[in-house]
């Protein structure tokens, strides 16, 4: 049951500590002047340009944008991803074919392709979410693989028993059997979708919060640069507790 | 042999795949994979190429040498105090699903626009996994190790040098080899966004006046050299393991 009270752990409260010790420290250190306001500027500042950018609504349309498309790539990456982690699953010589280069495929720098997508799909959204989409996806190939795989074989003999169809048995025992090991891929995808998003903005693109963060810098607005880079960092942070709250809970259904 | 097949044919298809691209984009903007094989013979005869190359090469190097020593020291003074790896897991693991482009502006402000801030964005891609890495195998390895080392009177630097690091091995290498990958990412995209050498500046460059024979052939070169030091690392990785 601890794990899913974690706010009574004393590690979570020291975590805590840590944190806004750490935030203090820099608060401190700007306003003694220890840390020159043109590199870093307070953390109340930021916060301060973060409530001014979200208010006056200047950057509604990039938050949008980039919101909008880290959702479409992820959810893209997750269905595209189980489906043809299923398809290989189905498959072994196809998968014994590919399954080494999956394993290697988070090697190779995937951004270096970024200008390809760029001739493929133009400047925009298309090429943005398609490299968000090939940095995510073998995340989630490669989660489905493995929750298929570990599918106890004494419920597929259960299903078998009672004669179940194949529809049936997919939907009510190799569906939940492997959730735990899908939604760690969906957790990964997820991840992966934001670095892609932002980044791609960040190097090439006209629009998104990335785009936007790269102007203020090129033109030395730092408070609003600060502002956006909070923003993306809470929004990172809030939607990845979200989802390892649900990852441990699906977690803990293993060992019951 | 099979095993080598299987992998072959799935790159025989990609490359076929490419080519089907390359015919089908309009005015072929895209480059064939001979066009791009042949660009790649062009570029390895260019000293442009291989000056580009030494400025990536070097900050690659001094990235992935600092991250590894300061990845796995940090995940063992983090795996032997177990309060400490709790309290910081769950920060590391945040960190590391940030993406850290967004960060790369307050990298620049602090180490200006030279090979130090691309040295240092490096590490901060390659860092986190090697700290969680190694401390994580800390804090799964059997208590009797310690324990062991303990009734043997050793000191801590004695345990960590002598009973817990060969112990640990294979997960380091593992977490070693996700930290050089992510270090050479963290590398090309700093020199994507802000620089004026290095391979990733090339590629943007070539970008910028439409030259995508060069753009495909670095990146092509880049992702076959990324290739075979995962190989390297990987086949390192399985000898260690019983």
């Amino acid at each position: 049951m601890a794990a899913s009270h974690p706010a009574l752990n004393p590690a979570t409260w020291i975590r805590l500590a840590v944190i806004a010790g750490a935030v203090a420290a820099l608060e401190i250190a700007c306003r003694m002047g220890w840390v020159p306001m043109t590199i870093v500027i307070p953390p109340s500042a930021m916060v301060g340009s973060l409530v001014e950018l979200l208010l006056s609504g200047t950057y509604g349309r990039d938050i949008a944008v980039s919101f909008s498309n880290v959702a479409l790539s992820a959810a893209l990456a997750v269905v595209l991803g189980f489906a043809i982690g299923v398809i290989l699953h189905a498959l072994p010589p196809v998968r014994g074919a590919v399954e080494p280069l999956l394993a290697s495929y988070y090697a190779v720098p995937t951004f270096m392709f970024y200008p390809v997508f760029i001739i493929l799909f133009g400047v925009g959204s298309g090429a943005i979410i398609a490299i968000a989409v090939l940095l995510a996806i073998v995340a989630m190939i490669t989660a489905t693989l493995n929750g298929l795989d570990r599918i106890p074989p004494v419920l597929t003999k259960t299903a078998r028993m009672f004669r179940m169809h194949p529809a049936e048995r997919a939907l009510k025992i190799s569906l939940p059997a492997a959730m735990p090991y899908l939604f760690t891929g969906v957790k990964l995808s997820v991840a992966y979708a934001f670095i892609g998003v932002i980044a791609s903005e960040f190097i090439l693109s006209g629009a998104g919060i990335g785009y936007a963060i790269a102007y203020a810098y090129n033109n030395f607005n730092n408070r609003t640069m600060y502002g956006l880079m909070l923003l993306i960092v809470l929004a990172v942070t809030l939607i990845n507790s979200a989802l390892d709250v649900v990852d441990r809970r699906l977690q803990s259904r293993l060992r019951r | 042999m099979r095993h080598v097949l299987g992998p072959f044919l799935v790159l025989l298809a990609g490359l076929l795949a490419w080519e089907i691209l390359h015919l089908m984009v309009a005015n072929s903007s895209l480059p064939s994979p001979l066009e791009t094989f042949v660009e790649i013979g062009v570029l390895l005869r260019d000293p442009d190429f291989w000056k580009q190359a030494a400025q990536t090469g070097q900050a690659f190097a001094v990235a992935v040498v600092l991250s590894t020593l300061g990845g796995i020291t940090l995940g063992i003074l983090l795996g032997m105090k177990r309060l400490a790896g709790e309290v910081a897991e769950p920060i590391l693991v945040n960190l590391y699903s940030l993406p850290k482009v967004t960060l790369y502006p307050v990298v620049l402000l602090i180490f200006g626009l030279g090979i130090s801030a691309r040295i240092a964005f490096g590490i901060m891609h390659g860092l986190i996994p090697l700290t969680l890495f190694t401390m994580n195998a800390i804090l799964q390895l059997k208590p009797v190790y310690r324990r062991s080392a303990a009734v043997m009177g050793l000191t801590s630097w004695q345990t960590a040098m002598t009973v817990v690091l060969p112990a640990i091995l294979p997960q380091v290498i593992t977490g070693a080899r996700l930290g050089v990958s992510l270090c050479l990412l963290g590398v090309l995209i700093g020199e994507m966004f802000a620089a004026r050498n290095g391979l990733g500046y090339m590629v943007t460059h070539a970008m910028e006046r439409g030259d995508m024979d060069t753009v495909l052939a670095v990146a092509v070169l880049i992702a076959a050299l990324a290739l075979a030091v995962n190989a390297l690392l990987l086949s390192l990785d399985r000898s260690r393991r019983p």
